[in-house]
């Protein structure tokens, strides 16, 4: 069975109604978080036309992320960045099997309502894209379409399980090639998780109280979090991978899986590297599987990548302290 | 005797099926232990295999690549009992369409005299839970959770149904292969659970 913690039973999302003659239910948390369970140990790809989509699916990914711009390109064009063209989105969905995610920007109800309504598996509300309001995320419940979010600290994760996210990921820092933040914000999680669970089993509530006010969060999900001692989502490692050796430490730091955003897309060996990629992240625990991963691609093609202290765009910021 | 029983570990919902089949070995009473398997090596000690819910895509091109597939098939052939969940269903069939792409071409066992019709239901936002039977095998009332699920469109006069939805067949058995196209695991009733590991007790036996 599925961690729950955190559920809303009578969410605007949840729908009951009759199917030829059968009772159903659709949108329940089950429902939402287990398509993400269904993701576990395999590679979500950023893409921005049909053809990615077909080199990322022959692969091995187990979905895609339709985007306008890859991350990189974002930093690049500067400006607004908005959602994927809706045409874009359709002929990718009608030219894959796999689940089609797309990506809404922070606190834009009517991007993700439309992105629902085209019937996208998942949507993503990305730090990649603008913010369209700084003082709050999307109320997630009111939707049947399961919603990821990007987390740098167990408190931005449980922030945004309650407000209805089926799935976590680190928010890295989009489009640089580095992985270090993204290594920072699994590591932090971790950290927290060990911290409220320690003071769970030593039954010392008053302190879980504090743990609460301090995350801005109930202090229900706190203690249901402690319990278990892992985050009642899934969650997977996000922003800056770009090679197969990244996959393989980020799935050995206990990431569920792994986004790739510009990493593959943009650089000159995309095939081989989304492959090897692949491979990687299904076998991180056998480094010599890994070697042969590793020795698939080659680092002359690999995307120039950006020292994240000389960033002007900060994209891990937004939406941080809502 | 203890049983050996493993998940495909590969990609997909691994531990949700460990625990549920930790659990119904308990509760049956069995001893064995539950473990989870990717390697050739590995298959080839198991007394059942449990291929969970995942993309079927992911889960058949990789198994191929490290040959783990030709094992797996070899052993259900032999008789090992096997409980294939959603993509686990799909990769047990003979051929596997898409509702809106049509053929796949994606690496199956084709063990079972079964067409699949992947996203039978539609998309995610269209995944539902629904009261669900299993007469034949004695769980009368079953909570069915359907992820993107498949559904079986054609069937060989071999295999028998176990469960049908909106007239759409759910659930397959052939003697030791079981597939459903919901997800036991990511429920607390391991009725489904229990009714396996007693198959691959049977067997061993």
């Amino acid at each position: 069975m599925l961690p729950l913690a955190g559920e809303r039973k009578n969410a605007r999302g949840v729908i009951s109604e009759k199917s030829n003659n059968e009772d159903i239910i659709r949108g329940t948390t089950t429902l939402k978080r287990g398509f993400a369970h269904m993701l576990k140990n395999g590679v979500v790809m950023d893409v921005t036309t049909v053809e990615q989509a077909q080199i990322a699916e022959e692969a091995g990914a187990v979905s895609v992320m339709v985007l306008d711009k890859l991350p990189s390109d974002v930093r690049k064009a500067g400006g607004v960045a908005r959602t994927a063209s809706i045409r874009i989105i359709q002929e990718i969905m009608d030219s894959v099997t796999i689940p089609v995610m797309a990506k809404c920007r922070i606190g834009h109800v009517y991007e993700a309502r439309v992105l629902e309504e085209t019937d996208v598996d998942m949507i993503d509300e990305s730090e990649v894209l603008t913010p369209a309001d700084e003082h709050h995320h999307i109320w997630k419940w009111d939707f049947t379409t399961p919603v990821v979010n990007g987390a740098r600290s167990l408190a931005e994760a449980l922030r945004r399980i309650e407000e209805g996210a089926a799935m976590i990921r680190t928010k890295g820092e989009p489009g640089t090639g580095n992985v270090a933040e993204a290594v920072t914000h699994i590591k932090k999680v971790n950290d927290e998780l060990r911290l409220i669970k320690s003071i769970y089993d030593s039954g010392d509530n008053q302190d879980l109280v504090r743990i609460a006010r301090e995350f801005k969060v109930s202090y229900d999900i706190v203690e249901q979090t402690a319990k278990i001692g892992r985050l009642p989502v899934v969650n997977f490692a996000a922003g800056g991978i770009a090679t197969p050796a990244d996959a393989a430490y980020l799935m050995s730091l206990g990431c569920d899986g792994i986004f790739v955003g510009s990493g593959i897309f943009n650089a000159n060996d995309a095939k081989e590297r989304a492959r090897a990629i692949v491979l990687a992240t299904t076998f991180w625990n056998e480094p010599e599987k890994v070697k042969e991963a590793q020795k698939m691609i080659d680092e002359r093609q690999s995307m120039i990548g950006l020292d994240v202290n000389t960033l002007e765009l900060r994209m891990q910021d937004r939406g941080g302290s809502a | 005797m203890s049983l050996t029983v493993g998940v495909l570990a590969i990609q997909g919902d691994v531990q949700e099926n460990l625990i549920s089949t930790e659990t119904a070995l308990k509760e049956s009473g069995i001893e064995g232990k539950v473990v989870d398997v990717k390697t050739a090596d590995d298959v080839s000690k198991l007394d059942g295999l449990i291929i969970p819910g995942g993309e079927s895509t992911t889960i058949g091109q990789l198994s191929l690549v490290n040959s783990s597939l030709k094992i797996i098939k070899e052993k259900i052939e032999n008789g090992m009992p096997v409980l294939g969940i959603c993509a686990g269903m799909i990769l047990l069939a003979k051929t596997a369409d898409d509702r809106v792409m049509g053929k796949t071409g994606q690496p199956l066992l084709d063990l079972v005299e079964i067409k699949i019709e992947r996203n039978s239901f539609g998309r995610q936002k269209e995944s539902f839970e629904a009261e669900i039977s299993m007469n034949s095998i004695k769980i009368p009332k079953f909570n069915g959770v359907f992820i993107r699920a498949p559904a079986v469109s054609e069937i060989g006069s071999d295999v028998e149904i176990l469960s049908k939805f909106n007239e759409k067949i759910i659930a397959i058995k052939k003697g030791n292969i079981i597939g459903t196209a919901f997800h036991p695991e990511l429920t607390t009733d391991i009725s489904l659970h229990k009714y396996f590991v007693n198959l691959v007790k049977e067997s061993k036996n």
